[in-house]
């Protein structure tokens, strides 16, 4: 084989070097970067000299990183609870032959173009206390009506999981209606013919079998909540004091406004951990369906 | 997409009033969509004296362009007084490019990896995923010296390096996964009448590639757009892309909250990907689904 063959051979590899040469750096030889930082006693600046675990047990010790880790519970399961419901029950609404189904779909899916921050602002806005939603209810004639979440400490973690529903039902929907298409009419028409009614259908039988639709769909949202940072910082910036802080939040506050590198790595390498044991055994179970499929 | 063909049922009494709850169901849920962008867009047209003595939801009573005007050139945002104008083409100068060459790799990385299959490339696939999921909270310290050490922190180009990078692992993924349904025999034929590498990707791939290539380009518009967590840490003073302007804006305590010039910026920040959405949902829509689906 002459050189030019050698070369044709090689070219795929070649052509793929750059990209290949980009992942392992920014992102395996950045985590294990992390991961070192993680085990210093970095402050202000990164140093390099080794302290054992000495960040991770500040972390675990750290009531914020509790608040933090409690908050990240409380808003990842209500926001994919209410999700996976609404976006069911619409996907199931919008498939019995509805008219005007593309402009619904439209209307339910659009939030997902918007950024986080807009989504943040809009929500912001509409659920101050002074002139939001409490001054409508009260103008409509309850006038004792208080809705004051977004400065409560105990509440301000749900105005959260308000926006957040809110941005990503539709999507939850999108996933949901392309696995009712996807299911075979004969056996829904063959139940209806032995005299099952719709609802029981749909209970008995189309729903079980969309149980792999289900676990997509909560696999990625449980990504989009461990993730969530955007919607913390516009609607309440962790706040009152740190009580709406997520992960993300705390780790951006301690590695970037606090200059606290070795705490702040910690935080990130175990909000990567926690996200690694979501995904790797998906990804794993997905590719080899694929296989053998 | 079909239809869903169930048994025809005779239209009773009953059954109409079961259609009727099934689109006033719908309906509700339309509105709950709507009702915050709505909100968004009256309040933006609302004098602040409006805002005050009104409620949410209702009606501007008189059409204002101030708070448009103030968000666009005069707000202040830190202590730079010039609307998100600036912030606006910033974004507009870090999305084109970051756009255009994450894409181009994807294609030609899809086409590799479907097409040109190399002992370890599923292997080199596998491990390029899982880029697709990683929090990126765990690549910021490091990414923040590196950019710092290349010259380049708090700038346009630094994010424009970033938002590539990390965007790769999904553009290679969705023309990949395209890839791979178009016939082997085809690549195959070519390479017997002595086609090369680069001939087959410009004469046979890249002429079909029209939808992943408008599907891809949707997705990245979209996500580089709306991004907020690479601008707040990696851009600083001039360079920062509007959703940081935004919230910035939206957080700023001093003075009197101007809940009508907020409305205004944000509905100007989301303008573009909302008109991509309009106009090309179902390329969108593709993207969200590929994205999530793997395979």
């Amino acid at each position: 084989m002459g050189f030019a063959g050698r070369f044709q051979l090689y070219l795929p590899r070649i052509v793929l070097s750059p990209t290949v040469l980009a992942a392992v750096i920014f992102i395996y030889g950045f985590i294990l970067w992390t991961a070192w930082i993680s085990l210093t006693n970095s402050g202000l600046l990164p140093r390099y000299e080794l302290a054992g675990f000495l960040q991770y047990v500040k972390l675990f010790q750290s009531d914020r990183w509790w608040v933090a880790s409690r908050n990240l519970a409380i808003f990842g399961s209500l926001f994919i609870f209410f999700c996976v419901i609404f976006g069911l029950i619409l996907a199931i609404l919008l498939d019995q032959r509805i008219r005007i189904e593309g402009a619904l779909r439209t209307i339910y899916l659009y939030p997902m173009a918007l950024s986080f921050i807009v989504t943040g602002t809009a929500w912001r806005w509409m659920l101050n206390p002074g002139l939001g939603l409490e001054r409508l209810v009260r103008e409509m004639g309850l006038t004792t009506f208080t809705f004051d979440w977004l400065v409560n400490s105990r509440m301000s973690i749900y105005t959260i999981v308000i926006a957040g529903v809110w941005q990503s039902t539709g999507f939850v929907m999108a996933l949901f209606l392309a696995g009712l298409r996807g299911i075979d009419d004969s056996i829904i028409r063959a139940a209806q013919v032995d005299g099952a009614s719709l609802p029981k259908v749909y209970w008995r039988i189309i729903i079980p079998t969309m149980r792999p639709v289900f676990f997509s769909a909560i696999i990625i949202l449980s990504h989009i909540a461990i993730k969530s940072f955007d919607l913390v910082m516009v609607l309440t910036r962790g706040g009152p004091g740190y009580s709406s802080d997520l992960p993300a939040t705390f780790m951006y506050t301690f590695a970037f406004t606090r200059n606290r590198l070795g705490f702040g790595a910690a935080s990130a390498m175990i909000m990567f951990m926690a996200v690694m044991a979501i995904i790797v055994p998906y990804l794993y179970s997905e590719l080899r369906v694929k296989r053998n499929g | 997409m079909a239809e869903r063909s169930l048994v025809k049922a005779p239209r009773t009494p009953g059954v109409i009033a079961g259609r009727l709850f099934i689109y006033a169901l719908l309906g509700i849920a339309a509105l709950y969509f709507l009702l915050p962008f709505f909100v968004m867009v009256i309040t933006s047209f609302k004098t602040m004296e409006d805002i005050r003595t009104g409620t949410l939801i209702s009606w501007p009573r008189e059409i204002s362009l101030e708070a448009w005007k103030e968000a666009w050139s005069s707000a202040c945002i830190g202590v730079n007084c010039q609307g998100i104008r600036g912030y606006f083409i910033n974004s507009v100068k870090m999305v084109i490019p970051a756009v255009f060459i994450s894409t181009a790799f994807g294609a030609v990385n899809g086409y590799v990896f479907s097409k040109w299959r190399f002992k370890g490339s599923e292997v080199i696939f596998s491990m390029l995923l899982i880029g697709c999921f990683i929090p990126f909270q765990v690549i910021l310290l490091p990414m923040a010296r590196t950019l710092g050490a290349l010259g380049i922190a708090q700038s346009i180009n630094g994010l424009i390096m970033v938002h590539v990078i990390y965007g790769l692992a999904f553009t290679t993924l969705f023309f990949r996964n395209f890839y791979v349904s178009i016939p082997d025999d085809l690549v195959r034929a070519a390479r017997i009448d002595g086609a090369g590498f680069f001939r087959i990707f410009w004469r046979i791939i890249l002429p079909v590639s029209a939808p992943i290539i408008v599907v891809t380009i949707i997705w990245q518009m979209t996500q580089i757009w709306n991004d907020f967590l690479f601008g707040v840490v990696f851009s600083g003073g001039d360079s920062q892309p509007v959703t940081v302007a935004l919230n910035n804006l939206v957080n700023t305590s001093t003075g009197v909250k101007k809940y009508n010039v907020d409305m205004a910026a944000a509905i100007i920040a989301a303008s573009p990907t909302l008109v991509v959405y309009i106009l090309a949902g179902k390329y969108f829509l593709r993207g969200l689904t590929a994205g999530s689906v793997k395979g």
